[in-house]
């Protein structure tokens, strides 16, 4: 919502485009078959698109609406998400414009009683998160999506009807240019929250609502804080609330906050409360200055999912698939690793190099992230919306010990969004060879990053496809040798990287005082074998031949059935 | 004060809220109060216990 007398669009900051509809070929009869079709251009469709786009699938991407998200929703970037979308081409524009954090704090009755520090080791490239309002990262993506020549981008275009078979689907498209027919090989619905996809397919979300609701409202002001969280319990602006703050650019800050059971949602919304609520919260944080409203909204946490992310041909991405709460900042970042996940897999499938079988590790693979979200999620969402007495009661003799002891503070820490462990994948066989090393990344995990002597990053040099990284003291050996040209055959798209301590062999990462090694708990011989969306499919303290080719047939969907 | 892992006392914070649900609201002061005399009486340390009294009673409090 905004002020009276301003559109829907009417931003202090951000101007919206106006995309009108196209005239497509459908409604001149062409009845063109496409490899798929992604319905919703939010930040998590544009990025399937992109990841398709990357190993030259084509899609046709839908929207109903004419333009950007009108208001800024999703707001926190985590660090993996910054690493898909350079796999995109897309992150430059984002380091530019977003702000990069790593600290919070959490106050109670106006008392700081707890320091959020996200770790940051010195080999990352990204800082564990950033803020940037959703406009900009649609704006920034829909940039991406224009530019790669491979992505039919059909705004105003609204889907009526979805009939699913065998071999296809058939999708009803509704448009100011005309009605026609879509079909296609496969469907990704990235249509949000309320997807009409899943609506049509008579398809539910099943878990659970919690009571708590909150405001979100974006303001502009000049106001001199660093970019970190600031979590607010029983301030003296909102008694009996809780209020959280991020920065975000040209000067807009979000100001969250809790409504006491008693307020009617009506009410709370009206622009006088509002303003009468948001300015008493400034006043907690000492600024006296003027401030503009911007945009509002209402929200209360969910944790809700889909059975399964696939229905036959049509695959569920982001909201569309899963509604998580705010707190951990989780939505846009699980639906960004959902149209990762898929979308390798799928363009493997469509290019004609890996059995359909490969596609049957999505719907594990993120329904496993999504629980894990919800037992994270529903910790923090207890904590910043306590649902009972108990909680509440709870909750408050925490806080107050934790003004003067430091044993409860740890309560108060936000948990973070950090990239879920596919440890038990049917794409990780070998789990159990982790037993062998003493350290470093977990077989499914995301790896560290490691800063190299040229400058560049470890994780830069990972390729499209499998990327093995071998760790040996010169050139590799025979059985070495033989193992990456197995590899080398089985996929065109495969790297090899050799970290060496000397840099002995030509294009080797140099590791002189083995910081590489001691990262990933290597030795000579150890062996690393990367998927495309970089997560460790299997790791070996000495070379496993047979292991690792299992490995990677299995995430090229090379596998006998 | 004892060194319980982050984890076990958070699993602490979860089950007293709990309890405090199924007592209810008229038997919550007398369950809380149970609750003290069982683990002051667990603990064995009348020290340790006025201590500890003093720290619940301290700050913060409505």
């Amino acid at each position: 919502m905004r002020p009276a007398g301003k559109g829907p669009l009417d931003s202090l900051y951000f101007h919206y485009p106006h995309f009108p509809a196209r005239h497509v070929p459908e409604l001149d009869g062409s009845a063109a078959r496409y490899p798929v079709v992604i319905v919703g251009a939010g930040p998590i469709g544009m990025t399937a698109a992109l990841v398709l786009a990357r190993y030259g699938i084509r899609s046709v991407l839908l929207d109903r609406k004419d333009t950007f998200n009108d208001g800024s929703r999703a707001l926190c970037i985590a660090r993996p998400s910054m690493h898909i979308l350079e796999r995109i081409g897309a992150v430059a524009p984002f380091l530019d414009k977003a702000l990069g954090w790593r600290f919070g704090r959490s106050y109670y009755r106006g008392e700081q009683i707890f320091r959020l520090e996200m770790p940051h080791p010195p080999g990352e490239k990204y800082l564990p998160m950033y803020n940037l309002q959703q406009q900009y990262i649609e704006q920034y993506l829909h940039d991406a999506v224009a530019a790669c020549g491979l992505v039919d981008m059909r705004w105003q275009s609204e889907l009526t009807g979805i009939e699913c078979g065998n071999d296809g689907v058939s999708l009803n498209i509704v448009s100011p240019a005309g009605d026609y027919r879509l079909d296609a090989d496969y469907v990704l619905a990235a249509d949000g929250a309320r997807s009409p996809v899943r609506t049509q397919l008579g398809l539910r979300m099943k878990g659970e609502n919690y009571e708590g609701k909150y405001v979100i409202a974006d303001i502009r002001m000049d106001h001199d804080f660093p970019t970190e969280r600031r979590a607010f319990f029983e301030p003296s602006g909102n008694p009996g609330g809780t209020v959280l703050i991020h920065k975000q650019p040209e000067n807009i800050w979000r100001v969250d906050y809790q409504l006491r059971e008693s307020e009617s949602e009506e009410a709370a919304l009206l622009e006088e409360n509002i303003r009468a609520r948001v300015g008493a919260i400034l006043g907690d944080i000492g600024h006296t200055k003027p401030w503009e409203l911007e945009w509002w909204s209402i929200y209360s946490a969910n944790t809700l999912c889909l059975d399964d992310y696939r229905h036959g041909r049509v695959f569920f991405i982001g909201d569309a698939a899963h509604i998580v709460p705010i707190f951990g900042v989780r939505g846009l970042n699980n639906g960004l690793a959902d149209a990762d996940n898929l979308g390798w897999k799928l363009a493997a499938v469509l290019n004609g190099e890996a059995d359909e079988s490969l596609l049957d590790s999505y719907s594990p693979e993120r329904r496993g992230a999504t629980l894990d979200v919800f037992a994270n999620a529903t910790k923090s969402t207890r904590f910043m919306t306590p649902p009972t007495r108990g909680w509440r009661l709870a909750r408050e003799a925490a806080l107050s010990l934790s003004l003067k002891h430091e044993f409860p503070r740890g309560l108060a820490n936000p948990r973070q969004m950090q990239p879920y462990t596919y440890s038990e994948s049917p794409l990780t066989p070998y789990p159990e060879r982790d037993a062998e090393f003493a350290g470093g990344p977990a077989s499914g995990s995301f790896p560290p990053n490691a800063r190299l002597a040229d400058g560049g990053f470890l994780l830069d040099r990972a390729g499209d496809g499998m990327t093995a990284i071998l760790f040996c003291d010169g050139s590799p050996d025979a059985d070495q040798a033989a193992l990456l040209a197995q590899l080398n055959n089985l996929d065109r798209r495969f790297v090899a990287l050799l970290v060496q301590p000397a840099g002995s062999t030509a294009s080797a990462i140099v590791d002189t005082d083995g910081e590489i090694a001691g990262l990933f708990g290597a030795q000579p011989g150890t062996f690393y074998l990367l998927r495309p969306d970089l997560h460790i499919a299997g790791r070996w303290k000495a070379l496993v031949a047979n292991e690792t080719l299992e490995t990677a047939r299995l995430c090229l969907g090379r596998a006998m059935p | 004060m004892s060194t319980m892992p982050s984890e076990d006392f958070e699993a602490a914070y979860e089950s007293l809220a709990m309890a405090i649900d199924s007592a209810g609201p008229e038997r919550e002061t007398l369950f809380l109060t149970k609750l003290a005399l069982v683990l002051g009486h667990q603990l064995g340390d009348i020290a340790v216990f006025r201590n500890a009294i003093r720290t619940a009673l301290e700050g913060g409090a409505e």
